[in-house]
This record gives structure tokens, sequence and C-alpha cells, in this order.
């Protein structure tokens, strides 16, 4: 394969509650390389969430190395890793994180707010142009709760997608839709990686798992087992093959 | 991030909730509304007093028998007999500060014309004396110098004495009016001044030669107080001294006596009234600053809960990038945002208010200009200063903890 955009080695993290230690990650080294459509799989508590924190750089590990794009994480302060996610990261959340009261556009403009090199109007193309990318270029002026739980997953990635990432990193971004709006939102990470997206995408659903390339999978903080999906699924097609009567509105 | 995007953040921030904003701004409003009407009030009542009293004569100066106790309690009474009319006769003579010397004797009684009677107030006086109170004829004359010497029995009327005592349509000149069964024959009128600064009518009053009053009413040989004007406002202090030196030969004290009379001017009036209103002012401007204060504390309160509330937001704006100056930013500036709105909304509150209270109670309109540009400044540090602590809190927060927050 490819350049590795993300490396982890020896990577460890602690959580301390009260008296008690919990190893949420015990070791871990991984290896995202570009163009990698990774699912991160295992069961509830596995570390999967700590370890998709940490490569966001929202959370820091107890012990162990993180490479993203080459710069080393270890050696960066807080203000830093804000700027790296800003401008190498894309974020997607189970539950959406759209902010309330404010319009899909505006919610997408979001990162580049905090971008002080991109001007209003460039800010405003952009944006524009990530929420045609998710097919939500007409609902631009609706508000989270005048949308479907899927539109607003589809605006979280246009979110994502926004700054240009050279990774994307979804934690369970389908845990709250229902199977025909997953496979479409995962249609859609599939057309994004097709055009070259780097996607690490956190879930314990193992049909999830068959849309991407390869499947890492968790237990116990430690890496199970790692594998090339052989039989990949196509979102689309299964979209075509769904029942009729469960066909409701999307 | 720059701060037209911050400023635009902190905007949508509070639009979203409108009804809070205002709120909060509440503590702001009242108190910046408060100060500015209160200082506004406080400049305008000065203003207005300052205009009373120098329609009486900033030149003014005049001198009550009697002395002046330790600690400024005022001992005079016109009981006191220690003003003659030689003291006049040596102002006149010999003080070159004063233009003008007026004796004054007064009594009360009833004024009775026909069947119509009025209770009022009569002053012995001399011809400047007109002058130096500023009062004006508006017809008629004023007494002649041989009219004085021979106690000759007649006076000039304000205009309530006229209403009071004439019946419509009759010119008072001419006419007589009996005071203290004394015939007097009106030989002018005076024109209408008003209420003084203290609400006092200042045309319910005759006058007479001071000769008449002081040995035809009272009986007396001495003199009640002197009226003078001082040759410039400038020059009251000096004129004072003068006036003192010269009582002070007469009445024949020694060094180390005190004073038998008090000299007063209208400057030094005006200075010590103006002094109360201002430390009214300050006094009113202050309990006003206190609930300034109170708004600002209302909104650290407001900031606080704003930050617990939207825990989330900020883990979203930091996991997209937002840095811990940025947040804080934000939530600073949505808190000057906050006072300075509150501020202009008090700003103009409290002109509203002052603009009303002078309607009411018939003062100058005063804006206050220094008031406005001081609560302009102490609003934009009230929002900095409390708004630092709740937005420093926001900044430090976990970008991973708040995020996962609920
Ligand atoms: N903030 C935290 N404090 C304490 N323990 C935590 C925290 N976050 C996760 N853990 C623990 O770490 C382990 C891994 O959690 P997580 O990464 O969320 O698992 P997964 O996403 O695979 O379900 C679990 O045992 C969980 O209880
Ligand atoms: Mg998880």
């Amino acid at each position: 394969m490819s350049k590795a955009i993300i490396k982890v080695s020896e990577l460890r993290k602690d959580y301390h509650v009260g008296e008690m230690t919990v190893h949420a990650l015990r070791g871990v080294d991984m290896e995202i390389y570009e163009g990698d459509f990774a699912a991160i799989m295992g069961t509830s508590g596995s570390g999967k969430s700590t370890m998709l924190n940490i490569l966001g750089c929202l959370d820091k590990p107890t012990y162990g190395e993180y490479q993203l794009d080459g710069v080393n994480m270890g050696t960066m302060n807080k203000n830093q890793l804000a700027g790296l996610r800003n401008n190498k990261l894309g974020f997607i959340f189970q539950s959406y994180n759209l902010l309330p009261r404010t319009t899909a556009l505006e919610n997408v403009e979001l990162p580049l707010f905090y971008n002080s090199k991109v001007k209003t109007k460039e800010r405003k193309e952009r944006a524009m142009h990530a929420l045609e990318q998710v097919g939500l270029a007409d609902r631009m002026d609706h508000m989270p709760n005048q949308l479907s739980g899927g539109q607003q997953q589809r605006v979280a990635i246009a979110r994502s997608l926004v700054n240009d990432p050279v990774v994307i990193l979804a934690d369970e971004a389908t845990g709250n839709l229902d199977t025909r709006t997953s496979y479409e939102i995962m249609e859609l990470f599939q057309r994004l990686n097709d055009n070259g997206k780097t996607i690490v995408f956190v879930t314990h659903e193992s049909d999830i798992a068959r849309f991407m390339k390869r499947n890492i999978v968790f237990r116990d903080g430690r890496i199970q087992k790692e594998s090339a999906v052989s039989d990949r699924f196509n979102a689309t097609q299964l979209i075509e093959a769904l029942p009729v009567d469960e066909d409701y509105e999307s | 991030m720059n701060y037209a995007n911050l400023t635009k953040i902190a905007t949508t921030a509070l639009k979203r909730n409108k009804f809070r904003a205002i709120l909060t701004m509440l503590g702001i409003i009242i108190g910046v509304g408060s100060v500015i009407a209160m200082l506004s009030i406080g400049e305008s009542s000065k203003q207005s007093i300052r205009e009373e009293m120098s329609d009486m004569g900033t030149n003014m100066i005049f001198v009550m028998p009697g002395q002046q106790r330790r600690g400024g309690v005022m001992m005079g009474n016109s009981n006191t007999k220690t003003l003659t009319l030689k003291d006049i006769e040596a102002l006149r003579k010999e003080a070159k500060n004063i233009t003008e010397v007026s004796p004054q004797v007064s009594t009360s009684g009833q004024a009775v014309n026909g069947n119509n009677n009025w209770p009022t107030t009569i002053y012995g006086v001399d011809a400047p004396y007109l002058d130096i109170r500023k009062y004006e004829l508006e017809d008629g004359r004023i007494f002649t110098d041989k009219e004085i010497k021979s106690l000759a029995k007649v006076c000039i009327v304000g205009q309530t004495v006229v209403e009071n005592v004439f019946n419509d349509n009759v010119d008072p000149i001419g006419q007589t009016i009996r005071f203290g069964g004394i015939p007097l024959k009106v030989i002018g009128v005076l024109k209408e001044k008003g209420e003084n600064g203290m609400g006092m009518d200042q045309d319910d009053m005759i006058l007479a030669p001071y000769t008449s009053v002081q040995r035809r009413m009272l009986a007396i040989t001495h003199i009640q107080s002197i009226y003078a004007s001082a040759v410039s406002e400038e020059q009251s202090d000096a004129a004072i001294e003068e006036i003192e030196t010269i009582l002070r030969r007469q009445h024949k004290l020694k060094e180390g006596d005190d004073d038998d009379f008090q000299v007063r001017s209208q400057a030094e009036m005006v200075e010590m009234v103006s002094s109360v209103t201002d430390m009214l002012t300050l006094l009113l401007g202050a309990v006003a600053g206190i609930s300034l204060l109170v708004g600002g504390i209302g909104i650290m309160n407001i900031m606080f809960v704003s930050v617990t509330e939207r825990t989330k937001e900020i883990g979203l704006r930091m996991s997209v990038g937002g840095r811990g100056f940025d947040i804080m930013m934000q939530f600073l500036i949505e808190a000057v945002m906050l006072s300075i709105l509150g501020g202009i909304i008090g700003i103009i509150f409290g002109t509203a208010l002052s603009y009303l209270a002078s309607f009411a109670l018939d003062m100058p309109f005063v804006v206050d200009t220094q008031a406005v540009g001081l609560s302009f400044l102490v609003c934009s540090v009230i929002g900095i200063f409390f708004g630092w602590y709740p937005a420093r809190k926001a900044a430090n927060l976990d970008p991973i903890d708040a995020v996962r927050h609920e």
C-alpha cells in the first residue's frame, strides 16, 4: 500500500477512576494508509472510541507514539493540537453534534471560522461545496431540528469535509440511524473514499464493517485481528436490493 | 481566528437567546440608566439653582447682625441691634469694592384695600435696593430722597399683592393700601419675578422707604440687615473683607473680638448650594453605581450558566480546531457585548428619564456627556471583569470531556 498517514506504536491509555485504573488501551500498533477505508471493530468497551479520540487529537495517550501525516503528536502543545484538528482532521460523532438553532450552512462553516486564512467569501463557498458533496445543497438554510437524523449526519460529514482533512474519523456514525439511512451514509462514505479520502470508521456492527476495505478488531484494549475485507458490500447495490415496503421517507 | 469571526459567533449566540440576553442586560440597563439619570438630574438641578440664584444677583452681598457660632450655626436674628444707619453711611463713603448699599427693615402684617385683605411682608429699603436685588419696576417710580427723608407714606407693590389687594381693572398706582393701620400711597408696581430656588414667592411683598417702616411701624432706630452690590462677582470676596473691616471699626471691636455681624455673598451661597447638590449627586450616583455592580455580577452569573450549558458546544468547537484562547475570547466578547449593549440601552433609558424629570420638575435638560462616556467605559470594564472568569473556565475545558458532556 501507499504512504502511511497515521502511525501509532505501543499506544496505551489508562483512566483513573477513584482507586481503580482502567486500561482502555494496552499497547496498540497500527497504521492507516493514504486512501485507506478502515473499520475499527470490537465489542463495547474494547477501546475503540478511546483509540479514535487519540487519533483525533482530542485526547492524549498515557504512553506510546502517534504520528499524523509525518508529525509527532507527543511534541505538540494544546494550541498546536487544535491547529491539527482544524487542518488535518475531520471528526464525525455518533450523535451528530450540530450546533442547535444554527443553519446547516453555518454548521458546516464552523471549522473554517477557526482558520484565519479563510475569508468570509471562501468560507461560504467551501461550506456550500461540502453540502453539495453530501447532497444537501437545498437544505443549507435548515436548522438541525428541521432535518432528519440521516440529513443531520450528512451535515456533520460535510462539516468534517470542509477543511479538506487528510483523514476522516467517524465514531459509530451510523449508530443512531435505521438500516436504509445507514446504507445511504455508507454509500456517501464509499464515494468519498473512491474519490481518495482516507477514512477510519469505528463500528461494533459487523455488517457495517463490510462496507470498508479493511477491518481492525479491538478486544480489551488490544488489536485482536486485522484483515482485508474480501467480499465487500457495495452500498448502492444494497440500497436497490432493499425491500420496497421499507422504502419510507429518508 | 480573527475578531470579526469571534464577534459574529458571539452575536449569533446572543441572538439565539434573545430573551435571556435582555434579562441579563437588565441589571446593566438599570444600573447605567440610574447613574445617567442621577448625574443628569443632579447637574440640571444645580444649573437651575444657579440660574435662580443669579436671578437674585450674583454680586449681591448681605450683612446680618449677630455672631456666628462655632460649627457654622447662624445665630443672627432681627432682634440683634448691632447694625445702624451709621454703618450704611460708612460703607457708602469708604467701601471701594461695592457700588450700592441699602438698609432693610421688615415686618409682616395685613395689607388692606377696601374689602380686600392680604397677609404679606413690608420691606423698608432705600432706592438702590431694587438694583441690588434685581427687581424691576413695571410701572410707576421709585422713592425719592425727599420721600425717604420725610418718612413718606408711599410704597411699591409686588404682583402677588396687586392681584390680591386690588380689584381687576384697577390701576394700583395712586391707590392707597393700609398696612399696620398706616395708609400708604402706591407709587410703583414691580415686575413679576416668580418663585426663587426655595419655592418662595418673590412677588409677595411691599417696598416702602426704610425710614417709614423703621419709625412709623417698628419704632426702632437700628436696621435689620444691609444689602449691597459688589463691583463684580469676582470682587465679592474683596468686598466682604472690606465690609468686615469697616463694620468692625464702626462697632469698635478689638482684635480678638468676634464679629457681631455676618457678611455673606450670593456668590458664596451659590458655591455652598452647588457643593451640597454636588455631594447629593455624588451620593445618588454612588448608589446607582452599586446597582451597576450588581448588574455586572448578574452578567457573570449568566455567563457561568451559559458556559456550563454550552459545554458540549465548546467541546465541538474545540474538536473542529477552536483553541482555548478562541473560546475564551468568544465568551469574553459575549460578556462585553452584553454589558455594552446594556450600557447603550441604559444611556438611552437614563437620558429619557432625566428628560422626563427635567420636564416634570421644570428644570433645564442637561445630558452629562462625561457621565455617558464614563458609563461606556465602566460597562466595557464590567464586561471584561465579570466575563473573564467564566470565559477562562470555558477555555480550560478539556476537549474530550467537553464534547462528551451530556
Ligand atoms: N473518561 C473515562 N473515564 C474512565 N474510564 C473510561 C473513560 N472513557 C472510557 N473509559 C473506559 O475505557 C474502556 C474503553 O472505552 P471506550 O473506548 O469508550 O470503548 P468502546 O468505544 O469500544 O465501547 C471502557 O472500559 C470504559 O469504561
Ligand atoms: Mg465507543
